[in-house]
């Protein structure tokens, strides 16, 4: 499913003494099966931008298209289930949400919510459960009992259960250990290269932008600043950093050894190993 | 390494229904005035840790002794003045309705006078660069900038030493920034001494020394230096190794002459600058 945003703007209480543009002029699309990944400092707009893609905000200007459906100003819009089911949303946190009495009671809450028979969500549960790389034997467990990385995977569970055609991460790893941070992550990229899952992904791990994103999108000061593969993004990575927004380690050590060793690269490096191997050529073509 | 402010002996702790140790066995000391970090995989016995440290928790077996007073139910009132915590959540850690009396809220339960208390809730939030900001509520402020106040109530209390139960973990890079630095130039004042619980492999190699916990057990402790070198164990573990020891690593690999290991980036760099003026 497509989802494109045009000339989107955003206030909140609109027409009262407190209102605050929150975005404005944002052109946006998510091409299905892509994997996008939004950046921006906190108050960028980010997470008012995030709650378009499934019409959870009505933008105050511009429109939002979502599949066959477009979301605009000033017009009523009734039946918005349907999107809310093919776009899923995984809130920071999201096992701060957690509330049934077992894993499998709260896996099933979404898709019984949405109509899908009890029967049904319980096999939903298990192939979720399984998706996120946790044993069945927790179902029947109380989500509590559990540590915070499972909680967090039992939570993902609840979203995957609803078999949603684009899933939005927001910041998906936050207090995780590494271990948990890179199988996570690496999960949400096996369904999007497995099953094309379309995925948005918004991180303040340029990173994890740079490994798994097709497309990059700088919010800055509520609105686009810009957009563009991470090669692009990241070859011109002064910009980013006057806005002080990090780069990857990898593009950073490479502006420092660009200053200190009077060398230059072509290309920005994403990985340790290209990195590691542009040096080694950097330094033998110097002392040529 | 000076002075011992802490000492665990034989530390045990089982949660109840768990059927493995939080806490298996663990001994060490922590010294005035260094920075150390404990790491490792979520549930190796870090936060229980802290908990055990604060008198949170009381040890099943063995000791806590902090500034020669043993932990126990008895003394637990007058070893937490000497032991400050922040916790992870900024949401979960703002009492008052405005900085300021957040930061006093501490300062009342002591009974402390007011004339002392309004010059202690001013010079810590001095010190924590949010002396602007005495009124606002704490829904105005950044998760940084509310960290940084929960540090500030630690500090009112004047306490010996500070515990960071991954104080950083639900910041963004800069509000992450932010507190670590306030926290390092209060330890470089020798204000105080820190125990930094983190996931933050980067933060780690800033500090005097590390903890490594594995499943409740010490495994190993040692200097940033010493601990980096277990590289593959640390990966096995669930942990992960700083930027600039993985590209170090994969510079030797590539052929390059360099040196062991390197904790800092500012490290690297320079010795790839004094091998390519060699080469």
């Amino acid at each position: 499913m497509r989802i494109e945003l045009q000339d989107v703007e955003y206030r909140y209480q609109m027409n009262t003494p407190f209102e605050s543009l929150a975005i404005h002029d944002v052109n946006i699309e998510i091409n299905p099966g892509s994997y996008v990944a939004i950046i921006g400092h906190t108050g960028s707009g980010k997470s008012t931008l995030l709650q378009h893609l499934n019409a959870l905000i009505k933008p105050t200007k511009g429109r939002v298209i979502i599949g066959e459906r477009t979301i605009e100003s000033g017009r009523k819009e009734k039946q918005l289930r349907p999107i809310r089911q093919k776009v899923g949303i995984v809130f920071q946190f999201p096992e701060h949400q957690l509330f049934e009495e077992t894993v499998e009671k709260d896996i099933c809450f979404g898709p019984v919510n949405f109509g899908i028979p009890k029967e049904e969500a319980k096999i939903r549960a298990r192939k979720a459960l399984k998706q996120v790389g946790l044993a069945e034997e927790i179902l029947e467990k109380s989500p509590f009992d559990l540590s915070g990385g499972q909680m967090r995977r039992v939570a993902i569970a609840g979203m995957l259960a609803m078999q949603p055609e684009v899933l939005v991460l927001d910041e998906p790893t936050a207090g995780l250990d590494p271990r948990g941070r890179k199988e996570i992550m690496d999960m949400f990229y096996q369904l999007h290269k497995e099953q094309g899952m379309t995925t948005v992904l918004v991180t303040h791990s340029m990173e994890d932008a740079a490994r798994y994103a097709d497309e990059i999108v700088i919010m800055h000061q509520g609105t686009v600043y810009q957009k563009g593969t991470p090669f692009e993004i990241f070859s011109q990575p002064e910009q980013l950093m006057e806005l002080g927004l990090d780069v990857p380690d990898t593009v950073r050590v490479q502006l420092k050894l660009q200053k200190e060793l009077g060398v230059r690269f072509d290309h920005p490096c994403l990985s340790i190993e290209d990195l590691a191997l542009e040096v080694k050529r950097v330094m033998e073509r110097g002392s040529r | 390494m000076g002075e011992k402010l802490v000492s665990l002996n034989d530390v045990t702790f089982k949660y109840e229904g768990q059927d493995r140790n939080a806490v298996d066995c663990v001994s060490f000391d922590v010294y005035k005035g260094e920075w150390l970090a404990i790491v490792g995989h979520n549930g190796s016995g870090k936060s229980t840790l802290a908990k055990l440290l604060n008198g949170l928790q009381f040890a099943e077996s063995g000791s806590i002794t902090i500034n020669d007073i043993e932990l126990s139910e008895a003394t637990v009132w007058d070893a937490r003045k000497k032991v400050g915590m922040v916790f992870q959540n900024p949401d979960n850690q703002f009492v008052g309705t405005t900085v300021q009396d957040d930061v006093a809220f501490g300062l009342e339960n002591l009974g402390v006078q007011h004339q002392m208390m309004v010059e202690r809730v001013q010079n810590a939030l001095n010190k924590v660069q949010m002396d602007q900001f005495l009124n606002q509520e704490p829904h105005h402020l950044s998760g940084g900038q509310k960290q940084r106040v929960a540090i500030a109530g630690v500090l009112a209390l004047q306490p010996d030493i500070i515990i960071l139960d991954e104080a950083t973990s639900m910041l963004d890079p800069r509000g992450r920034e932010e507190v670590l630095h306030t926290v390092r130039e209060l330890k470089d004042e020798n204000i105080l001494t820190v125990i930094s619980i983190t996931h933050d492999l980067e933060e780690a190699a800033k500090a005097d020394r590390i903890i490594v916990m594995n499943q409740g057990l010490l495994y190993r402790q040692g200097t940033p230096d010493e601990i980096f070198q277990l590289e593959g164990e640390l990966v096995e573990l669930g942990l992960d190794i700083p930027f600039s020891v993985k590209l170090g690593k994969a510079l030797r690999e590539q052929g390059l002459n360099l040196a062991d290991s390197h904790l800092t980036e500012e490290e690297l760099v320079k010795d790839l600058c004094e091998l390519n003026s060699r080469m």
